[in-house]
């Protein structure tokens, strides 16, 4: 029996397909393709070796000591998604549905980006796979993933600035759509989490359910059981969705989703849907989103541009609404501590979205106590964030110049009296 | 019989079509907004439709885009669109309301309906609602007697156009080309192909819009469909010098454009 409650294209309330009736035909397709492919061993074979070769699948399942020390008492186990060719989850989705999309005959893709890390995944497979490709970014994550933006025009991808809006994850959505709309004859939108109309968040989730999978065989090879508890942030709720399925049927463990608390709920700052959002529409789907008074979507904020995004996936609202999932905010000061402790105590630097993650796990630590086990999923490494933190923590000035500890110099007296 | 069905009638009878023109509400803001309705009705528009500036407008390129958003600085809020709507009545033109779903729902579909309804609208466009997620919708407009307006597009299977159509009340509207709202300078084949391949399965009076904006493409247009929708164009003038001015002029333009089919 699962826990699924999955119907056609709901989960409970929420899913569906609010999108324009342009689209339908494509979004039928798609189904159509996913379903056949996810049947057709060639498709699984041709996923896998990819998986395997390209990506460097499994990922490794590392236990942190020195990091849980600071958690109050349980083991805890990170899931290196971070390891993965192109720096993070991202590239699970991005591979299958590539394969989708040349398997449709589509000549190009385009896709939104926040952190850019979907962005850099989605040149990647298009680079790989002879696709034409676009990546729509909101301005203002353009500015703060300046080295993303390189990296897929490096690929060879056409990356487009959005102004529009609040400048974020949104706004490239919306003109993501707007593209597609327009030239769906050719082009496949390979969105990037479990969010928009069916069959996106189903599709995206089972590309993404290998992380589940893996870690589940990977820790019960050392420890000989399941997890206590599942740790993950959430943005659209891809790297999340994608660890908590293969334990969405095993009662004895808690999944946990943490959202970006930004400067705090009280300030109105942040992205934490679950806190101080209302069940509502917005991307094709029906689900949680920020919204004010008159159903008009709110500007958001985090430190973590992968996070900053005022709607979720449609499964974790149902998650969220049947207890199946726990989830919380976590502010940025608490997710940049939570980054510092990882890069001091274990030497590797997590992306910023996945560092709520750490920090969520530091909170619940002392609750689960001596002998838990928690499995947090890595979801992304910090190269990218580099900038952001060390702004942060003061390592540069306002003109980016590094500052450094001391200064080596020769040797000798300065003095002239010897 | 209701409002739309009268109208559409009375177009047939002066042998022409009707012309539905569009402005987003509180654009630039509310007094203008209700200057423009009027405008818009007395230069010869037949039906208003009115748009709810929206933050997240996935279906509307830059003009109607940017409108909204000018919109919402200047405080739109959601119930304006009722007075929008009474005062497109009161000049004389029928009044649908087009909005993307959130702003609806969140207000309360049957509360929408209603206020709607009272303030004497005559249907509801929805842009980003297709009648496979309308149950709740589809109920409160029977109950208000209001025509629940769908869209059927160029991609559409003949199957769907069957479903599709056979929820509408009022008219159809049928998007000619596949992509978002703005001016173009020609109106697509598609369009004449789209309504041919739509009369095949409904009754129902059949608008074309997207594109729309001058007085020989409104003729070009009327050739073959019932109503000519006149969107960015509008929008487009409103927004310019002389803005009041400039929407009259190009109404007029469209409203001669549609009786020289
Ligand atoms: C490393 C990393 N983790 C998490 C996210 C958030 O996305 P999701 O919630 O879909 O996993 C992003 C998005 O850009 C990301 O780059």
């Amino acid at each position: 029996m699962t826990t699924t409650q999955q119907v056609g294209d709901r989960f409970g309330d929420f899913g569906g397909r609010y999108v324009p009736e342009a689209l339908v035909a494509a979004l039928d397709e798609l189904d159509a393709a996913r379903t056949e492919a996810m049947a057709d061993p060639d498709f699984l074979a041709e996923l896998d070796r990819l998986q395997r070769d390209y990506t460097g699948r499994p990922s490794p399942l590392t236990e942190v000591p020195r990091f849980a020390a600071h958690a109050g008492g349980p083991r805890i186990f990170l899931k290196r998604e971070d390891l993965n060719h192109t720096g993070s989850h991202k590239i699970n989705n991005v591979l299958g549905q590539a394969l989708l999309a040349v398997r449709m005959g589509k000549r190009r893709v385009i896709a939104e980006t926040g952190a850019g890390q979907h962005g850099v995944a989605t040149a990647t497979a298009a680079a790989l796979m002879g696709l034409e490709c676009t990546v729509y970014m909101g301005q203002v994550d353009t500015e703060r993933q300046a080295l993303n933006v390189a990296r897929m025009r490096l690929l060879g991808a056409e990356v487009v600035a959005v102004p529009t809006g609040s400048g974020t994850l949104k706004d490239a959505i919306n003109e993501a759509m707007r593209d597609w709309v327009t030239h769906v004859g050719h082009t496949h939108y390979l969105l990037g989490t479990v969010t928009g109309p069916h069959p996106f968040p189903t599709m995206v989730r089972d590309f993404h359910a290998v992380i589940g999978q893996e870690a589940r065989k990977q820790l019960d090879d050392v420890v000989g059981g399941l997890p206590d508890a599942v740790c993950a942030c959430v943005g659209g709720g891809s790297n999340a969705i994608g660890i908590f399925h293969a334990f969405r049927d095993e009662p004895s463990v808690a999944l946990w989703g943490f959202e970006a608390g930004g400067d705090g709920i009280e300030t109105g700052r942040h992205a934490a849907r679950f806190s101080a959002g209302e069940p509502g529409v917005l991307h094709g789907a029906s689900t949680y989103v920020l919204q004010d008074a008159d159903g008009q979507t709110l500007e958001t904020h985090s430190v973590s541009a992968g996070l900053d995004y005022p709607s979720i996936g449609p499964e974790h609202a149902f998650l969220h609404d049947s207890g199946l999932a726990r989830y919380a905010p976590v502010t940025d000061r608490e997710a940049m501590d939570a980054f510092s402790l990882l890069c001091r105590t274990e030497g590797i630097i997590p992306a910023i979205e996945s560092a709520h993650a750490l920090a969520g796990a530091l909170r619940i630590g002392p609750e689960l106590g001596e002998g838990a086990v928690v499995l947090i999923n890595l979801s992304g490494r910090g190269d990218k964030d580099v900038d952001t933190a060390a702004r942060w923590f003061g390592l540069v000035d306002d003109e980016g110049q590094a500052h450094v500890d001391g200064e080596a110099g020769p040797d000798v007296d300065e003095g002239g009296d010897a | 019989m209701s409002v739309l069905d009268d109208l559409f009638a009375g177009c047939r009878e002066e042998g022409r079509s009707a012309l539905v023109g569009y402005l987003p509400a509180g654009y630039p803001d509310l007094p203008t907004s209700l200057e423009a309705i009027r405008t818009l009705a007395d230069a010869g528009a037949d039906i208003i439709e009115v748009g709810v500036p929206y933050t997240d407008p996935l279906m509307d390129g830059p003009v109607v885009e940017r409108a909204a958003s000018t919109a919402l600085r200047s405080g739109f809020r959601l119930t304006d669109v009722f007075t929008v709507v009474a005062a497109a009545r009161d000049a004389g033109a029928v009044p649908v309301v087009m909005t993307y779903w959130n702003p609806v729902l969140r207000y309360g579909v049957d509360r929408f309906a209603q206020d709607l309804a009272d303030a004497g609208g005559a249907g509801l466009i929805t842009p980003d609602l297709i009648p496979d997620e309308a149950g709740a919708w589809r109920a409160a407009a029977e109950e208000q007697d209001l025509a629940p307006v769908f869209l059927v597009a160029p991609s559409s299977t003949d199957a769907r156009l069957r479903s599709t159509t056979q929820a509408c009340r009022g008219f159809v509207y049928v998007a000619s080309t596949m992509g978002v709202t703005g001016v173009r300078d020609a109106v697509g084949s598609d369009a004449e192909r789209l309504v041919g391949r739509t009369r095949a399965v409904t009754d129902l009076p059949l608008c074309v819009g997207l594109g729309v904006s001058t007085g020989d493409q409104a003729a070009e247009v009327a050739g073959f469909a019932d109503g000519v929708i006149v969107g960015s164009a509008l929008v487009r003038a409103l927004g310019g010098p002389d803005g009041l001015g400039a929407l009259r002029r190009l109404t007029e333009e469209l409203a001669a454009g549609v009786r020289r089919a």
